[in-house]
Parts: structure tokens; C-alpha cells; sequence
């Protein structure tokens, strides 16, 4: 085993992007592929950057590929909706330098707000896809993806899932292929999608499928392994490693590429069992086209389409085994909250004081939906929280949004967030937009953005000034306000809610994780002053419980000193450590 | 050797991640085929957490299943508790005797149960530490999840010497010193 390493699966996609001569990478942060981005910038032969949405970075990967260089753009599964308008046209374009998009699912929904499958999006717009099993094959395969798409001409998709881009595994390196740049040569046919070129194309993305129909078929990323032949299975990715463990005796297809797939290889596999099982994570996109050449398969007959499967699942389903699990009763649940000193809990503390509905985002402020805050309403996708509002006034006019608000992130805000704003300030919305401004994209883990003054690379940038966009694109009322001021913050809301216009927020505070938040010091209860009210505990910081006695206590190891609760003590009783 | 399940089960911030990085390390230094699962984004603030890690000649899926754990490391009574069914009958789990309210416990919704130690104490062999106080008599809180990885080695097949040198080669070089301190505290107690 000397010479391996332990890697993240999400560390040997950007691992395969160098050893593939990748040169360009382009990426918004989403779980679970972040760390795809965050592992690339380590290779300083590679240009990486991160872009203010999905869609950006696929036409800067496609751009790469255009003049001639290996480019890679990854993302989340909800990202590639974001990034679907390129994505169907550059099925057409096809490459000149290689092209992979890396797609993170999420099934069990560890950090998302859908279970939607990238494998249907793939086929929709015609692009093959491969989905490597370990972080072993997940280097491997990126490479594999390199030389697919210059051969084939078309850009390709790794499709990973959480329990692939977050389980570590051994990996073997290598070095870094010589890879020359292809020379650009003006093709207006090819690369310029309009609708008589994009006719000529689409009978190329036909015959495309068709030829990877068949070649797939001898692709080495395609194993079979025939064992018993009573029970054979097709699987790929993630899943393969439960039916290993689970049905050892089997005969096994494990699929490397499961777009297109490879039929006269399914079908000589097919012939050679008595019993036939698809395996797959969340939807039946590999069993419903078996089924469709009249094979008989089972598979979301017994297996679900919802969640992460196992090996213990695969033993009750297919071979009735009964698994006695005795989990533990009356286990309270312990959902993510927002942390101690978070600067979000203020500003939902003063929204809940004057009774205010929010819109909600995408970010850690989700989390404002849940007790005791409960004061999101909704959380749909990015940037949806101020085009929904606007939605709302205009359907129910403007005294009925007066109870509510939009809170959108700085990061999420720069994704789409300003689409949205600019929309409300054209169809002259009155509504109120808070921009919770932490200087960070947070609950991915701290990336920087386009208002945070430097590159993913680590360079300093110029920054979006958000307060000055808000004016540039017409929003007459704008205010700057830090997020723990919360007298002021209150003032401001309801002045800005009072208005016959438009008004946006900027309520800043660095996340409290970051290095540069500024909190020096904590906070304790004095006992004999504390009358025991509660008042301190209505924001849910997690720092602050209540002992079996009555006595409110601070957990000096997790407070993050931002005051919050002093403020709403009436009695003096909270005060600062030495 | 057939595959070995161990699982670290805690808090989010409670720093699984390095004690997951601390065994993955050690094990594939050892020659093994090692898997590890761990959970990132929106789980971590605060959340309940769970790392697997699996060892041995030739290992397949990176969880680990119900029923079939060898070690359950807790850094937390209620994470303890919550994952007890993971444990293997005759398992050893190595618990921190540290009590942190999830939210609804906070609010009242739920109450925080009580004699955890003696539900998980059926069929299983348990280690409790107060690895918190330890880690404050060393002078860094932080470094109570050591101590308990340092217990937890108690009960796997590496020495000593091999888990120092991996600390030494995995931890920030500020910290070596006293995570090796907190380790040999931990191996030490039980």
C-alpha cells in the first residue's frame, strides 16, 4: 500500500483535473462540492477561480475550451440548474479543449434543498456522464472524462454524490500529462448557436450518442464481474460498494458511464443471470431504459428512490433478512443551529421583536426558520427570497407585504440575489430587502466572493461595493448598518418598512468563524442579579441554557462575546469576563 | 483481516474531523485498506455528527452499518446514545462525560435524557472519561478530543508509539506538544 494516500473524493476530482493537464477551473460553492475548488487551488498550474454563480463558471470552463485548453467547472446538483442554459448548448458546441463538469448530488439530502438526480439533466441535454465508485476511481475517472471529450467532442459529467465527494479513500499518484494546447481556428458552424448552425449540430449530437452507444461497450470503466449467476446486479458509483458488501456471491455490472448507456453490454450481462437487479441512488434512470428494451429488471419496485441506500437496506430488500436495530427512544434531535455570536440571530432577534415575516435564502439564515427564531417563511433557491417577495406584492398588493421582508446573504445575494432586485426596482416594488453582509459565503465553509477583495487563488481584487450596486441600479433607499446594533437595526427596519419605496438593508457583521470577526471577549451571568426572565434565551443561542435549578448560565467555552443577549437583558445581570 | 468498524460520534465543532484524519492516517500507514465518511456543510454548525472509519485487507463501502461496530468513540452523552445501536454486542464504546442541550432541549421542547450511561451499558463495554476537565488541568480545552482518542487506542491494535508519530505528523506543528500530552493522558487513564 506504499505510495497511496487518503483522499477526499472531492480532493482526487481536483487531483485528476492536474494529472489530466487541466489549466482552467472555474466554480460557486455548494455542498457537497466545494472542496473540488478548494483542493484545485493548490495546484498553481491550474487557473482556478470562483465565479458568482454556476452558470458563470460553466461559459468561463467553456470559454477555456473554446480557445483550446482542458477546463473544468463543478457545482452542486441545484447548481447545474443554474447552469443548465449553457450546459444544453454546449452539448451542441461541443470542445476543442477538453471540458468535465463535475456534479455533485445530494441524496439524503445532507445539505440541500432538493434530491433531484444530474443523471436526468444529463440525458436531457445529451451528455455523457461517468460515475466513479471511490476516490480512487474518482481521480481516474477525470482523466478518463478528459480524453472522452476531445475524442468524442463533447463536454462531459462526472456525477458524484455526497457519500463519493465526502468519504476519504487511497489513491495512487501520478504526474502531470504534457497536454499542448489545441489551436483556435474560427468555426462559426460549430461554435456560433444559431438556428441553422444549431440544426447542422443537433444531427452531430445525435450521431454522438449513437457512436458512444456502441463504443461505450469496450470502455474499460465498465467492469463485469460474474460470480453466481443466480442473482446479477448493474450498479454504479456509491452503490457498487453496498452490493459488494451486501451480495458478495453476485454477479456484478458496474457501470462507469451511465449516459449513454452502453446496451449491447447490458444486454449480453442480462442473458448470462436468472435474476436481475438495478441498484441505483434516487431515480430509475438506468432501470426504466433497461426496462424500455424489454429485459426484465427489478429494481424502485423494492428499492427506494428517496435517500442514500446501503448494504443493510440491499440485505432486507432483496434477501428478506431481518436485521434486528435497536435504536435508543426519546432521543432528542440536534439540527444545525446558527452559532454562538452568529450575526444572523441578531438581526432575526429584531425581526421577531416587531413581528416580521421573512423570505428567506439559501445560506445558515435558513436556519432563522426553526424555534425559537421561526422567522423565515420561506426558502426556495438562490435568490429567490427578493424576486418571491416582489411575486407577493404583486399579487396581493403593498399593504400586504408590510409584515414582510427578504433576507438574502452577501454571497447568495451576488449569485442571483441582484437579478432579483433589479427586477424589483423596474416593476417598482415597495418591499424591503435585508442583505445579511457576513463578508464570507458561510455554510460551505468560508469561501470568498466577489464583495470579499480577494480570489480564490488568494490574490487581492477589487470588491463589489454592495451599498453603492444597490444605489447604481436604482434602489432609492439604501442603509449600512452593523448587525449587532440592534436598536439601530430596529429603527431602520421600521423606517425602511414605513416607506412608500423600495429599501435595502445592508446589516453587516463578519461570520463569527472567521478570523477576522473581532470579538475578544465572553460573557457570564451574575446570579444575584439575574431574575431568571428568559429574556436572554428567546434568541436560541446555544451558548445560554437553563440548569436543572433555574439558574441561566453562559457556556464560557462557546460564547462568542457579541453582546446580543446584554442588550436584551433589562436587569444588568450579563457581564463581560475578565 | 476482516474489515474493523470504528466510529466517532459528536457535536459539531467538536473537531471529528481530526481525530478521523488522526485513525486514517495511522491506518494506512499500517498497510490497511481504509475507508473514512465524513460530514461537511450545513451539519457541522452545531449539528449531530458521525465519521466512520473502516480498516482492514480490502474494504468496499466507507459507512459503517448497523450492529457492526467495533468502537464507538462519543464525544458527547446524547451522541452516545443516539448511535448505540450502531455497536457491535461486546463492543467498546469510549464515552466523554460532557452533556451539550441540542435546541430543543434548549427551548423545552424536549427534555435531555437521563442515565445515559447505564442504557448503553447493556451488552457493551463501556469507558467513560471527562475528558473535558483533563484537557483543562493540561491548560487547552481543546484537546479533550485526543484524551478520548488516547482511551479509545486502548482498544485497538496499534501501539503506542505508532500513535504518537502519527499525531506528531498529523496535528498543527503549534499543537504536537500538547496533543501528544493529551494523548498519552488518555492511554493512560483506563
Amino acid at each position: 500500500m506504499t505510495g497511496k494516500i487518503l483522499m477526499l473524493g472531492n480532493e482526487a476530482f481536483a487531483r485528476g483535473a492536474y494529472e489530466a493537464g487541466c489549466k482552467v477551473s472555474a466554480a460557486y460553492p455548494g455542498t457537497p462540492s466545494t472542496e473540488i475548488s478548494e483542493s484545485i487551488v493548490k495546484y498553481t498550474e491550474i487557473y482556478s477561480e470562483w465565479s458568482p454563480n454556476e452558470k458563470v463558471a460553466l461559459e468561463v470552463a467553456i470559454g477555456a475550451s473554446i480557445v483550446g485548453v482542458r477546463a473544468l467547472a463543478s457545482m452542486k446538483h441545484v447548481g447545474l440548474n443554474v447552469a443548465a442554459d449553457p450546459l444544453f448548448t454546449a452539448s451542441y458546441i461541443g470542445v476543442n479543449g477538453g471540458l468535465v463538469i463535475i456534479v455533485a448530488d445530494d441524496p439524503g439530502l445532507y445539505s440541500s434543498q432538493n434530491e433531484q438526480d444530474t443523471r436526468a439533466v444529463a440525458r436531457a441535454a445529451k451528455i455523457p456522464v461517468l460515475e466513479p465508485s471511490d476516490s480512487s476511481e474518482a481521480k481516474e475517472f477525470v482523466k478518463f472524462a478528459y480524453e472522452l471529450s476531445e475524442k468524442y467532442d463533447t463536454p462531459v459529467i462526472i456525477r458524484s454524490t455526497t457519500r463519493l465527494s465526502h468519504s476519504q479513500g487511497l489513491v495512487e499518484l501520478n504526474d502531470r500529462l504534457d497536454i499542448e494546447d489545441k489551436p483556435y481556428e474560427r468555426n462559426v458552424s460549430k461554435n456560433v448557436m444559431m438556428p441553422g448552425n444549431a440544426k447542422g449540430r443537433h444531427i452531430v449530437v445525435e450521431n454522438r450518442e449513437l457512436a458512444l452507444i456502441k463504443d461505450s461497450c469496450e470502455f474499460p470503466i465498465n467492469t463485469i464481474e460474474y460470480n453466481d449467476k443466480k442473482i446479477g446486479v448493474i450498479t454504479s458509483g456509491i452503490p457498487y460498494q453496498y452490493v459488494k458488501e451486501a451480495l458478495p456471491e453476485a454477479s456484478v455490472l458496474k457501470l462507469g458511464i451511465v449516459n449513454p448507456l452502453p446496451r449491447g453490454l447490458i444486454e449480453e450481462f442480462a442473458s448470462k443471470v436468472d435474476t436481475l437487479y438495478v441498484i441505483e441512488e434516487l431515480d430509475p434512470i438506468i432501470e426504466e431504459q433497461v426496462k424500455s428494451w424489454g429485459i426484465k429488471v427489478i429494481g424502485k419496485e423494492i428499492f427506494t428512490v428517496q435517500g442514500e441506500y446501503s448494504a443493510n437496506m440491499l440485505r432486507r430488500a432483496i434477501k428478506g433478512e431481518d436485521i434486528a436495530v435497536h435504536a435508543a427512544e426519546g432521543v432528542p434531535n440536534r439540527p444545525p443551529i446558527l452559532c454562538p455570536g452568529c450575526p444572523h440571530r441578531s438581526v432575526y432577534t429584531v425581526l421577531k421583536k416587531l413581528k416580521l415575516r421573512a423570505a428567506g435564502d439559501i445560506g445558515c439564515y435558513t436556519l432563522g426558520a426553526v424555534a425559537p427564531l421561526s422567522v423565515v417563511d420561506t426558502t426556495i433557491c438562490m435568490g429567490a427570497s427578493i424576486s418571491s417577495l416582489h411575486g407577493m406584492e404583486k399579487a396581493k398588493g403593498k399593504e400586504y407585504i408590510k409584515d414582510w421582508v427578504a433576507v438574502i446573504g452577501d454571497s447568495t445575494f451576488l449569485h442571483t440575489g441582484v437579478n432579483s432586485l433589479i427586477n424589483m426596482v423596474y416593476n417598482k416594488s415597495t418591499g424591503t430587502v435585508l442583505i445579511l453582509d457576513n463578508s464570507t459565503t458561510g455554510m460551505t465553509g468560508h469561501q470568498d466572493h466577489a464583495a470579499t477583495g480577494k480570489t480564490l487563488m488568494g490574490e487581492e481584487t477589487r470588491s463589489v461595493d454592495l451599498e453603492k450596486l444597490c444605489k447604481a441600479i436604482g434602489v432609492p433607499n439604501v442603509y449600512v448598518i452593523n448587525a449587532f446594533d440592534t436598536k439601530k437595526l430596529e429603527k431602520t427596519i421600521k423606517e425602511a418598512m414605513a416607506l412608500d419605496e423600495i429599501a435595502v438593508i445592508i446589516a453587516q457583521a463578519p461570520c463569527v468563524l472567521l478570523k477576522k470577526s473581532p470579538i475578544t471577549n465572553r460573557y457570564f451571568i451574575d446570579q444575584a442579579k439575574c431574575k431568571k426572565c428568559g429574556l436572554c434565551m428567546k434568541p436560541g443561542c446555544p451558548a445560554i441554557t437553563k440548569k436543572e435549578n433555574g439558574d441561566i448560565v453562559i457556556n464560557e467555552t462557546i460564547c462568542n462575546g457579541c453582546g446580543l443577549c446584554v442588550d436584551l437583558c433589562k436587569f444588568d445581570a450579563i457581564k463581560k469576563t475578565e | 483481516m476482516e474489515t474493523k468498524n470504528i466510529m466517532i460520534v459528536g457535536v459539531g465543532g467538536q473537531g471529528t474531523l481530526l481525530t478521523s484524519r488522526i485513525l486514517g492516517t495511522l491506518m494506512t500507514e499500517a498497510g490497511y485498506d481504509v475507508k473514512l465518511s465524513e460530514v461537511h456543510g450545513m451539519a457541522q454548525r452545531g449539528g449531530s455528527v458521525v465519521t466512520f472509519v473502516r480498516y482492514g485487507d480490502k474494504v468496499y463501502e466507507p459507512i459503517v452499518e448497523e450492529g457492526q461496530a467495533d468502537v464507538l468513540i462519543a464525544f458527547e452523552k446524547l451522541e452516545a446514545l443516539r448511535y448505540i445501536h450502531y455497536l457491535k454486542e461486546g463492543g467498546a464504546i469510549v464515552i466523554n462525560d460532557q452533556q451539550i442541550a441540542p435546541m430543543p432541549v434548549v427551548i423545552g421542547a424536549a427534555k435531555y435524557p437521563k442515565n445515559i450511561l447505564e442504557e448503553i451499558s447493556n451488552n457493551h463495554r463501556v469507558y467513560k472519561v471527562d475528558a473535558l476537565e483533563e484537557a483543562k488541568k493540561l491548560g487547552n480545552s481543546k484537546v479533550f478530543n485526543v484524551i478520548v482518542l488516547g482511551v479509545a487506542a486502548q482498544h485497538m491494535e496499534f501501539s503506542k508509539e505508532e500513535w504518537l508519530s502519527v499525531i506528531e505528523k498529523t496535528v498543527p506543528a503549534k499543537t504536537v506538544d500538547i496533543n501528544k500530552k493529551a494523548f498519552e493522558l488518555g492511554y493512560s487513564l483506563i
